[in-house]
């Protein structure tokens, strides 16, 4: 009998090997596909285990930071949210309940100190050989609290965005969406947080506006075209324009803004740096026919459309800018395909975001060079030393100088003249241009860019209001002078 | 040294070893558990040295390593289920202390010649049925997680599929010991006993709606038949006959197919019908919820583990990660903190008990004590399988406890008895082989 003894002893051992054969599956080879599953609770549970770095804006003002919590014997670090619903769609959050969002979710390596840093990973590796708790790295912002604070309060109850930039650098100073959330909220109620009163359809106050907000840029887009004409040398400031109150495409007639509140305004003998002061349409849908719309698209492609913007949001929170159609980006491969004089004054199928914009004006500012813009400048380890530091980078030239001064002359003009009048600041010269796209409903998209000193360009910003009935010099222009004059009483200081 | 003398040397370094379990839990877990812990290793150090003073007494020759080895089990279970739930460590304990006594009483009743078990192998084999019977009955049977497992009676629950367990190896211990030659024969008429009590016994687990134990009690009776009988054809028909049972029960019993379906496709990309909320969900969020955060949990543990006390049982909310953990889910438990290397070597124990078992088995001189012996501990090893076997998803998950470590009373009650057979055979091996 003991032979089959043996023989069941043999089976039972090798049930009791497959028994190991089975964990060793699972704990060295399948761990890595285990990690990454969406569900793994116990993955997401280990990163509240992590003293998450904290997320300061430029000044040091705390956006983001942990507050511990003893369960069962751990300590668990949830995220704070000390200012609440400021810069709430840049910074996102981190929650157990609702994943993450904006910088908290791009960031999320630094944070959790889990980036390829050798600093990163020798310190890490220490804290947990000595059991001690893992510190994530902090974060500090571009973003310039008090005037962040000023442009979320301007746009109050309207659906919008504002964005500043440092001209020289591409700093972002200022990214406001409206309405916004409180981040505290997420965790715990969610659909509170996502809920919110605001003048528009849809208030979806987790939608990050200023760098996925697609709007018609309207006027503001003439910038655009004018920095072609002027570019290309198949125009000057100077060259001469007649306006009839319309201009003809396709054999009919499109009429100049204004055409519901008692027919067409009308010009007659004007310049094209008039135009733009005037916000004329007929002057610019006569380029743009003058031109073809490839051209202009290539200058709007030289200005940063049709790539995202490369901020260090996670890409599916920014929008690149450009012609869409049936929401996908749309390049022309011919000039017919688009309808020049409308596309001119920023009409058609144009998407455009308010971060775009604002690089827009900043480039006009910057001499002609567009600066990629950035909201993170410094990654700071545990201790407090610099891990990393964003450089400024160019992104090639849009335009040449001359270009751009000429742009600036005339933008200093739609302020201290034309249609933008409400975003005069006394003793420094600001250039800016208005824009009120029409969104085939009965109110409009309205909008200022603008930058200012116009003569020693610091600061650039775009205001973006949805769902107006007045003009962008009458909505947008006076926000974007508070912000400027926020900004600029800082700088100065 | 005497085969005493090492059994207590062994039982030293178990105590050690459990003090140092309970140490690193209360280092780990000092701001949750009481200093009180410390206390638990010598606790466990005196309850088995009282075991150890009995087996002196009563089977001064039985193999030394086979008490130690479940002694260590039982402190490495308590050590998690103190982890999870130092409340839970304590009701435990006490039900080890149960367990220590009835182990005690059975070396003392059956020391003298445990053979006579012998003539009660029909009472066994009916009171084993009827036992299985319990939970199907109204009243006291209860269902826990869709298993008609437990008998509920006087503010007390327990599992009397563990002691029917024995009582069946009993019964085909000595009814195979009786009939081998005949059975050998292969003679249909002399297998119709057999049949009947399999069957009837196979009907009750259908009933009860728990195939973990139906696999584990016809593979108990195949090996004890394969051994009694060296008939491979038994074992043939008998796994193809099981196979049968289970591709009808698969399609019949809505039950059965779920746990399959879970096996087999654990993970789904788009949303099936979850039976819990009448919802469309992701089958990881709703029927292998369990299986799946258990999955995460052994992964979790890599090759080192993340140390006992450390790892994460539950959510940043409080709510535990996987809901039945001290009972059906204590592997994956072990496994997050102890890593590969403690978790193989945790195993390994498992097999180094079954290989004491089954050398016992081997040595003792006649029929009945070999069927005793390998029976008792094929089951203990089958029943390691099936339950870590469906955690680490080798087969289908089924509830059954996991011997010695499992939370939960007549689990650990059945296993000191069934150490306490294993010695008594062990002890009449080597006594024969002296005299």
């Amino acid at each position: 009998m003991n032979d089959r003894i043996r023989s069941v002893a043999v089976v039972g051992m090798l049930l009791l090997a497959a028994l190991v054969v089975g964990t060793t599956y699972w704990q060295a080879w399948a761990e890595g596909d285990l990690a990454a599953k969406q569900d793994n609770s116990i993955q997401l549970v280990a990163q509240f285990k992590i003293d998450r770095g904290a997320i300061l804006a430029a000044n040091g003002t705390v956006l983001a930071t942990n507050t511990s919590r003893q369960v069962d014997g751990q300590t668990f670090y949830l995220r704070r949210y000390p200012t609440g619903p400021l810069a709430a769609d840049v910074v996102g959050y981190s929650t157990q309940g609702h994943s993450q969002a904006g910088l908290e979710r791009s960031l999320n390596d630094y944070l959790t100190a889990s980036n390829a840093n050798l600093h990163t990973v020798l310190t890490k590796t220490l804290d947990r050989l000595t059991g001690k708790t893992i510190k994530g790295n902090s974060v500090v912002l571009t973003l310039r609290p008090r005037a962040q604070f000023i442009a979320q309060k301007a746009l109050d109850a309207s659906c919008g965005a504002a964005v500043a930039l440092q001209v020289e650098t591409g700093r972002v100073l200022v990214m406001a969406s409206s309405p916004t959330y409180n981040p505290n909220l997420v965790e715990r109620d969610f659909g509170a947080a996502s809920r919110a009163k605001a003048n528009c359809a849809s208030p979806a106050p987790l939608l990050n506006r200023a760098t996925s907000g697609l709007y018609a840029p309207g006027s503001t887009f003439k910038l655009v075209t004018a920095a072609a004409a002027l570019d290309t040398g198949r125009f000057t400031p100077d060259s001469p324009f007649y306006d009839p109150g319309y201009c003809v495409e396709y054999g009919k007639p499109v009429y100049n803004f204004g055409l519901e509140q008692g027919g067409p305004e009308r010009f007659g003998n004007v310049t094209l740096a008039q135009g733009l002061e005037h916000s004329i349409n007929s002057v610019y849908c006569n380029i743009g026919k003058a031109l073809g719309a490839r051209t202009i698209l290539d200058y709007a492609k030289r200005f940063g459309f049709y790539s995202t913007p490369g901020l260090e949001l996670p890409l599916d929170e920014q929008q690149a800018s450009g012609l869409y159609d049936h929401h996908r980006l749309f390049f022309p491969k011919h000039d017919y395909q688009v309808d020049p004089g409308r596309l001119a004054f920023g009409q058609e199928r144009l998407g455009v975001t308010p971060l775009q914009m604002a690089m827009v004006a900043a480039t006009i500012a910057n001499g002609g060079v567009p600066m990629k813009p950035y909201l993170v400048d410094r990654i700071l380890t545990p201790a407090g030393g610099v891990l990393e530091r964003t450089k400024p980078k160019r992104l090639g030239r849009a335009i040449k100088p001359e270009t751009a001064r000429e742009l600036t002359t005339m933008m200093e003009a739609v302020v201290t003249s034309g249609t933008g009048t409400n975003a005069q600041i006394p003793g420094v010269p600001v250039a800016g241009k208005t824009g009120t796209a029409e969104t085939g409903t009965p109110t409009n998209t309205a909008w200022f860019v603008c930058f200012a000193p116009a003569d020693h360009p610091q600061v650039a910003v775009a205001v973006t209001l949805e769902n107006q009935t007045g003009t962008g010099g009458q909505t947008a222009a006076p926000i974007a002078k508070t912000l400027l004059e926020a900004l600029l009483g800082r700088t100065s200081s | 040294m005497s085969l005493r003398n090492r059994e207590l040397a062994s039982l030293l370094a178990v105590g050690l070893i459990t003090g140092c379990g309970f140490a690193s839990v209360y280092i780990a877990r000092r701001q949750v558990v009481s200093a009180s812990s410390l206390t638990y290793g010598i606790f466990f150090l005196c309850l088995y040295l009282a075991a150890h003073l009995v087996t002196r007494r009563t089977v001064p020759h039985a193999d030394p390593y086979l008490l130690p080895l479940g002694g260590l089990l039982t402190a490495i279970g308590v050590t998690e289920i103190y982890r999870i739930n130092p409340g839970d460590a304590l009701r435990q304990s006490y039900w080890i202390v149960v367990g220590v006594a009835v182990f005690a009483t059975t070396l003392v009743l059956l020391r003298r010649d445990y053979r006579r078990l012998e003539s009660y192998k029909y009472v066994s084999g009916i009171t084993a049925v009827g036992l299985l019977a319990l939970p199907a009955l109204p009243v006291i049977g209860q269902t826990v997680n869709g298993s008609r497992l437990w008998v509920h009676a006087g503010g007390l629950q327990f599992q009397p599929g563990e002691i029917a367990k024995l009582a069946l190896i009993v019964f085909l211990a000595g009814y195979l010991r009786e009939k081998r030659e005949v059975l050998a024969q292969g003679r249909l008429k002399d297998l119709g006993p057999l049949l009947a009590v399999w069957g009837a016994a196979m009907l009750i687990l259908v009933e009860t709606g728990d195939l973990g134990s139906a696999l584990l009690f016809f593979g108990i009776f195949l090996a004890v038949l394969y051994i009694a009988t060296g008939r491979a054809l038994f074992v043939g028909a008998g796994v193809a006959l099981f196979a049968a049972g289970g591709l009808i029960a698969y399609d019949t019993i809505d039950r059965v197919r779920l746990r399959v379906t879970i096996w087999l496709h654990p993970w789904t990309d788009h949303a099936v019908y979850c039976a819990q909320n009448g919802k469309l969900e992701l089958r990881q969020n709703c029927a292998s919820y369990q299986l799946v955060k258990s999955l995460y949990s052994i992964g979790a543990g890599h090759f080192g583990g993340t140390g006992l006390g450390e790892g994460t049982f539950t959510l940043t909310n409080g709510a535990p990660v996987i809901p039945d953990l001290k009972t059906d889910f204590i592997f994956s438990a072990l496994s997050q903190e102890l890593g590969l290397i403690g978790i193989a070597a945790f195993l390994l124990v498992y097999m180094v008990f079954a290989l004491r078992g089954f050398r016992a088995a081997m040595t003792v001189d006649d029929g009945f004590s070999k069927l005793l012996a390998a029976g008792l501990t094929f089951g203990f090893v089958l029943q390691t399988f099936i339950i870590v076997g469906g955690v680490v998803r080798i087969i289908p998950l089924t509830g059954i406890t996991l011997p010695f470590v499992s939370y939960g009373g007549s689990s650990i009650v059945a296993n000191f008895v069934l150490l306490a057979g294993l010695l008594l055979v062990s002890n009449r091996a080597q006594s024969r082989q002296l005299s």
